[in-house]
């Protein structure tokens, strides 16, 4: 058994984001969209944190972190409020439904 | 006189009788006129205006003096001069006057326009006669009339080229509306033919202008002002040599020039194989109109080619004198027999111009005193003859509604009057001596002769046949037993006297004592034709 | 010498009054006062001319010889050397004219009076008639040619109007249109003629045309001693002098009715009988003979048109005989007697006996207007029956007018105590003796020779046939006399006839030249000195005799074969040879040739010259706007369909792709990130391997 590396934060990362896109995908329900969208960033920031603490030792990595971390609070206070929004107009926030956009 | 205004007001007089007209429509809703206050102030209008006009020509008549040579313009013996710079920019002036040539024609203008206003009136016409041309829309064809003979007069006094294009544009248009609008069941073909063919001539002219005034030497405005080139045509004629222009498209300039020239002017006269919008313009036009068409605008082919082609050009009038006898043979002939075969009455006398007209064509190509003299007076004579017998046209139209000459018969019996008139203007057109017509026959022929011997001999066979169709058709409309349809008829009422007496006596008196309006024009016609006669051999 | 008459233009001007005061208030008067206004007014008129006529006459008398009046008025046309006035002249032959014109139409006018009284258009005839006499005064006043051409087609035209009179019926109307048109052909000639004589005065033609050199004048005395100026010159290869006189003889052809263009004669005689004796008898279609007559000092310098004029008057006088023997309508014989007499006249003027040619117009004014009268007295009698067959016997009841007919049928058959044998028999003797023709002088006198046998035959015929016999009854009655203002005008006449013998009694039988010879010689001093054959007195006496011989013997059959029409004699002759018979009868079918050839043409041409104006030059014009419009229409469709249609496919395929494109536009979220993913992916592939081919 080895000491964890930046092999293994890559491979969660890697894991994190594929199972955001399936999620982002796959699932109809607004929120688990937005789940799967919040498991990307994450997965983004789990990258920068690792190639910041394994690479060349400069801090830069963890500052787009914090940032990440910010915007994501900030995206999920917009995205409930459109699903909010959402939910009052469309009386339901399965995406498949609401295809008002159609062309 | 040589200086004088003149022209213009005779010009511009009835144009204000149109802007009365035109004033009247416009405070007829204030004054709460009804239409037919409007129709009688109109025709009054007109009546006054075309006669104040006449009277004026009168007076320019009697001050007029034949042979009076004028220093201004050396070479001319233009009179009533008015000489003004127009349109600086592009060298136009407005330079009216009138030598021996134009002065015919002017006092024709005079008398003829101021018939046919006579003959629009409604007098005689039957009252229930609601769609004669004379009760329909008076004020815009009185307005039109004037029109016309403002253009007219125009046409005859301009001595500016650009002038002269603007004043026979200007003679256009209300002839086109008056044959359009107020003319028979085929007006609208008739009008549209008149007026192609009409535009047709007149862009040929204008290139010509345009040439022409390019190709000018520079001279000097009337203000003394010095312009590259002119419009003048007493200019374009005394200080150019066109001969020396060299080639224009190919082609002699002169060459060139002139059958443009020519061919818009051979339209009007109307030359064969240029003739026939007349037949057709004449059968819709109403009759006063008819009156001007044949009396006065016929003339202005002829007035042009004489007044530019003739003296701007004298080269190219020598090289194409040929053409023109032989056109002028062809239309004496030709038009003779296409009239004998006529039906319509109308038509036949539009034929009959075409013939006539012939012999102008004839007399003037031979460079002669007496060809060019009879040319032009034969223009007066058919301007006095043909108005005449579209009159009479009108009367038996006005009555019988038709103009079928096989469908009368008899009516000397009923109308002795109407036949007395209709058969001395037969004779006046078929040229019987003792009448006006044989002189300026006889004139063309004899000036023809000498250089076109047997042209001469082939035209005068075609008197032979004017009496043939005149005759013919005087039989098949007055002689033989009356036709039963018409013992209603009446016989002429006083304005139809009142318009066709005046021309009958001019077509006695001038039969025997023509020497008035010979001496009118016999010395600048003299002055005319010498260059023309000296460059082809002949003096 | 000249001598200025300041009356002169009265003579033809009173009548044009009378003419003018008919004409406008004529019906007026007619109906308001009766017949008396109008032709008291028209009768009292022509007399004054020929009092005024006689005055000049009289008065040219009393200046010594060779003078003339002249009436100048004022200057007709003048333009560059063409210089025409309106004047008058008298010479000795237009005297002579002026005063048969006068003399005899006013007879003719009171005739009138008796013939067509209550006519409904009375005054419309006096009218006319006076009208003619104003043409047919200008016509022998006319001091120049152009002058002599306005009485010259003036006359022509009274004739048409005259003939044409009675117009209701269309016979009467084409009969007059005939005339006129074919009097204007005669024109066309008398015009051309003039045209080559103006010119040739002065100066020479050449390749260019004509050069102008000399003087001109058309006064027939300065033309006189203008016209050698010409004998030099040549038109069209031939001499003009010649051409100027045969031209001037087509005119005359037309106007006094010879071969080819006599056929208008016989049919005017459609008109009323004064018109026919008047016009057609008397005086306008002597015209012709007057007019080369007048210009004798021409014809004198050109033997061709000399020959042709008497070849011309000779055949015309022979044939027109042959055609009047077997007529059947008394105007008819006598219109083709006046055919034939005509000719004789042009014998007379074409071998230079210009005088005894106008004393046989003379004469013939007398006789053969007395003859034309007294067959309208007949008509008039017999309700306007002018079949002869149906006459006879008319002699009883009508004695004036049988003895005046008579008197005159003496005159023209040629018989030695009337007028007419003295002027027949000179122009035949003249034309024997010539010398100046280019044949033999028998040649024409054998011609007129065989006509003066024909003239007795045919005329006594139509006396015989006309008086004699058992009398013909008109609806139960025997015709009756005329009133005296018929008869007397008939005795007047005769006795003119008798009477103007006395001024021509022959030189062979006075030894000294007659007095209307001397009395003309002035006007034709130009011929005086033409050469003759030299025959002596003895063959004159000679041919006189033969005259009288052949007169007699034509006399001599008439009577044989229709005295008191009881010989069969004619009938069978006629079935012996009915082609002949058939042939005269229909006037050689000369009208019919006409018809088929010149009329028929003349209206063939003008039918195709009215197909190709009508269907060839508006055809063109027509297609000319036609094609026009279709160049349009092609332009139009190109407009639509080639520059619309490339804007519109571009529109339609941007608009198509849309409609395709749009359907991946579901609207729903997933397929929207599904794209997103997919995108991303295949850019991060594309940058890979672009980046793979760079680096």
């Amino acid at each position: 058994m080895s000491t964890i590396g930046l092999q293994h934060y890559l491979f969660i990362s890697a894991l994190l984001f594929s199972l955001g896109i399936v999620c982002v995908l796959t699932r109809r329900h607004a929120v688990a969209i937005l789940i799967g969208i919040e498991l990307i960033l994450n997965s983004a920031s789990l990258n920068m944190i690792a190639f910041s603490r394994f690479g060349q030792g400069n801090i830069q990595g963890s500052v787009f972190v914090l940032f990440i971390i910010v915007l994501a609070a900030a995206e999920a206070v917009v995205a409930l409020a459109m699903i909010l929004a959402l939910q009052k107009r469309m009386k339901t926030i399965e995406v498949d439904k609401t295809n008002s956009l159609k062309g | 006189m040589l200086e004088s205004t003149l022209l213009t007001w005779i010009t511009f007089v009835p144009s204000m009788g149109m802007g009365i007209i035109g004033l009247m429509l416009l405070i007829k809703p204030v004054l709460k006129l009804s239409n037919q206050t409007l129709d009688n102030l109109s025709r009054f209008v007109a009546l006054v205006a075309s006669g104040a006009a006449f009277g004026l020509v009168l007076w320019l008549w009697q001050g007029f003096e034949p042979g009076l040579t004028n220093p201004a313009y050396p070479t001319t013996q233009l009179q009533f001069v008015h000489h003004l710079v127009w349109i600086e920019a592009f060298n136009i002036e407005y330079f009216m006057g009138v030598d021996g040539l134009s002065i015919t024609m002017v006092i024709l203008t005079g008398l003829i326009s101021f018939i046919a206003v006579v003959a629009s009136f409604p007098w005689g016409i039957e009252k229930n006669d609601k769609k004669h041309f004379s009760r329909k829309s008076v004020p815009g064809f009185m307005a039109m009339v004037l029109l016309l003979e403002t253009g007219m007069f125009g046409v005859f006094c301009a001595l500016d080229f650009f002038l002269f294009y603007v004043f026979w544009e200007v003679m256009l248009l209300p002839m086109y509306f008056l044959i359009g609008v107020w003319g028979g069941p085929r007006k609208e073909y008739a009008a549209i033919k008149f007026f192609l063919y009409t535009l047709a001539g007149s862009v040929l002219m204008l290139l010509a202008m345009i040439a022409l005034y390019f190709a000018s030497n520079p001279t000097t405005l009337v203000d003394g002002s010095p312009c590259s080139h002119t419009f003048n045509l007493i200019k374009l004629a005394t200080e150019n040599d066109f001969g020396s222009v060299g080639l224009l498209l190919g082609v002699d300039f002169t060459k060139i020039v002139f059958i443009g020239l020519f061919i818009a002017f051979a339209i009007k006269i109307p030359m064969f194989p240029f003739h026939t919008w007349l037949p057709d313009a004449h059968v819709e036009a109403p009759t006063p109109i008819s009156v001007i068409l044949a009396g006065i605008l016929l003339k202005m082919g002829i007035y042009g080619i004489l007044r530019i082609n003739y003296s701007i050009l004298p080269e190219a009038t020598v090289w194409a004198r040929y053409a023109i006898a032989v056109f002028g043979t062809i239309n004496i002939v030709y038009a003779a027999f296409v009239c004998m075969a006529q039906k319509d009455l109308k038509k036949l006398i539009a034929y009959s111009s075409v013939s006539h007209m012939g012999f102008c064509l004839l007399g003037m190509a031979a460079f002669t005193e007496q060809g060019i003299t009879g040319a032009v007076y034969q223009m007066w004579n058919h301007g006095i003859i043909s108005p005449a017998l579209f009159l009479l046209a009108g009367v038996i139209y006005d009555r019988a509604h038709h103009r079928e000459i096989e469908g009368f018969g008899g009516l000397s019996k009923q109308m002795p009057e109407y036949g007395a008139l209709t058969g001395l203007a037969f004779m006046a057109s078929l040229g019987l001596p003792g009448l006006n017509g044989f002189i300026s026959e006889a004139l063309c022929f004899l000036g023809a002769f000498n250089v076109f011997t047997v042209l001469t001999v082939l035209s005068a066979l075609g008197v032979v046949i004017t009496a043939a169709y005149y005759l013919w058709t005087i039989q098949r409309m007055f002689l033989g037993p009356l036709n039963q349809k018409y013992v209603n008829l009446r016989d002429m009422n006083w304005r139809e006297r009142l318009t066709l007496y005046p021309l009958s006596a001019i077509m006695i008196v001038l039969g025997f004592y023509p020497m008035p309006i010979l001496d009118l024009m016999n010395h600048t016609l003299h002055e005319l034709v010498k260059p023309l006669a000296e460059a082809s051999g002949l003096l | 010498m000249i001598q200025e008459c300041n009356f002169l233009w009265l003579i033809p001007f009173l009548p044009l009054v009378g003419a003018f005061i008919n004409g406008s208030m004529g019906y007026h008067l007619h109906k308001r006062l009766g017949e008396k206004i109008n032709h008291s007014i028209s009768v009292i008129l022509p007399w004054a001319s020929c009092f005024l006529a006689f005055w000049a006459f009289f008065q040219l008398r009393s200046l010594p010889e060779g003078s003339i009046l002249v009436n100048h008025l004022w200057t007709w046309v003048a333009v560059g050397a063409f210089h025409v006035d309106l004047a008058f002249s008298v010479d000795p032959l237009s005297s002579m004219m002026i005063l048969i014109v006068t003399f005899v139409g006013s007879l003719i006018h009171v005739y009138s009076i008796g013939y067509m009284h209550g006519d409904k258009s009375y005054w419309r005839f006096f009218c006319y008639l006076n009208l003619f006499m104003f043409a047919m005064l200008m016509l022998v006043l006319g001091d120049n040619l152009l002058l002599m051409f306005v009485g010259w087609e003036g006359v022509g035209l009274c004739s048409y109007l005259l003939i044409g009179f009675w117009y209701e019926d269309l016979n009467n109307a084409r009969a007059g249109m005939k005339a006129f048109v074919v009097n204007r052909v005669g024109d066309f000639g008398f015009l051309v003629g003039f045209f080559i004589l103006f010119w040739s005065l002065g100066g020479v033609w050449n390749e260019t045309g004509y050069q102008i050199t000399g003087n001109f004048s058309l006064t027939f005395r300065e033309l006189g001693g203008m016209i050698e100026a010409a004998s030099q010159k040549q038109l069209w290869g031939v001499p003009v002098l010649t051409l100027v006189g045969l031209f001037f003889f087509i005119g005359a052809t037309g106007k006094s009715a010879q071969i080819p263009l006599y056929v208008w004669l016989p049919d005017a005689m459609a008109g009323p009988t004064p018109v026919s004796a008047l016009i057609h008898a008397a005086t306008m279609v002597t015209a012709g003979v007057y007019m080369v007559a007048r210009m004798n000092f021409l014809f004198v310098l050109s033997p061709t048109a000399m020959t042709v004029v008497a070849l011309v008057g000779a055949a015309t006088a022979l044939f027109a005989a042959t055609i009047g023997c077997f007529q059947h309508d008394i105007k008819k014989v006598l219109a083709y007697s006046t055919v034939s007499q005509l000719g004789y006249m042009f014998i007379g003027v074409g071998v230079g006996a210009f005088w005894a040619g106008s004393y046989h117009l003379l004469t013939h004014a007398f006789f053969k207007a007395c003859l034309f009268l007294g067959a309208g007295s007949v008509i008039l009698a017999m309700h306007h029956e002018q079949d002869m067959r149906k006459m006879g016997g008319l002699g009883k009841t009508m004695p004036i007018t049988r003895w005046t007919y008579w008197f005159a049928c003496v005159a023209i058959a040629g018989f030695p105590i009337a007028s007419g044998f003295y002027s027949k028999d000179e122009i035949l003797w003249k034309a024997f003796n010539s010398g100046t023709l280019l044949i033999p002088g028998w040649i024409p006198w054998l011609m007129g020779f065989l006509a003066a046998g024909l003239t007795s035959f045919y005329m006594w015929r139509s006396y015989f046939m006309t008086f004699t016999g058992p009398t013909a009854l008109v609806h139960g009655h025997e015709p009756e006399e005329q009133k005296p203002v018929v008869t007397w005008v008939l005795a007047v006449l005769a006795a003119g006839a008798g009477v103007l013998l006395f001024i021509g009694l022959p030189h062979l039988w006075m030894h000294t030249p007659s007095a209307i010879e001397q009395f003309l010689s002035p006007v034709f001093s130009a011929a005086s000195n033409l050469p003759v054959a030299g025959f002596g007195h003895g063959a004159e006496w000679g041919l006189m005799a033969a005259s009288v011989a052949v007169a007699v013997l034509g006399l001599m059959v008439a009577w044989w074969l229709y005295r008191g029409r009881k010989s069969e004699v004619p009938g069978r002759i006629l079935e012996r040879f009915p082609g002949i018979h058939r042939v005269v009868y229909n006037k050689y079918y000369v009208d019919e040739i006409y018809h088929a050839t010149a009329v028929s043409g003349f209206l063939s041409i003008s039918r195709i010259s009215n197909w190709f104006d009508v269907v060839i030059i508006d055809g063109i014009v027509n297609a000319v706007g036609l094609f026009t419009r279709v160049l349009a229409w092609i332009d139009g469709v190109i407009d639509t369909y080639l520059v619309d249609g490339m804007v519109n496919l571009v529109g339609w395929t941007v608009k198509n792709t849309g409609m395709r494109l749009r359907r991946i536009q579901t609207g729903r979220l997933p397929t929207y990130l599904t794209g997103l993913v997919f995108g991303i992916v295949l850019i991060l592939v594309l940058v890979r391997f672009l980046m793979d081919t760079t680096s």
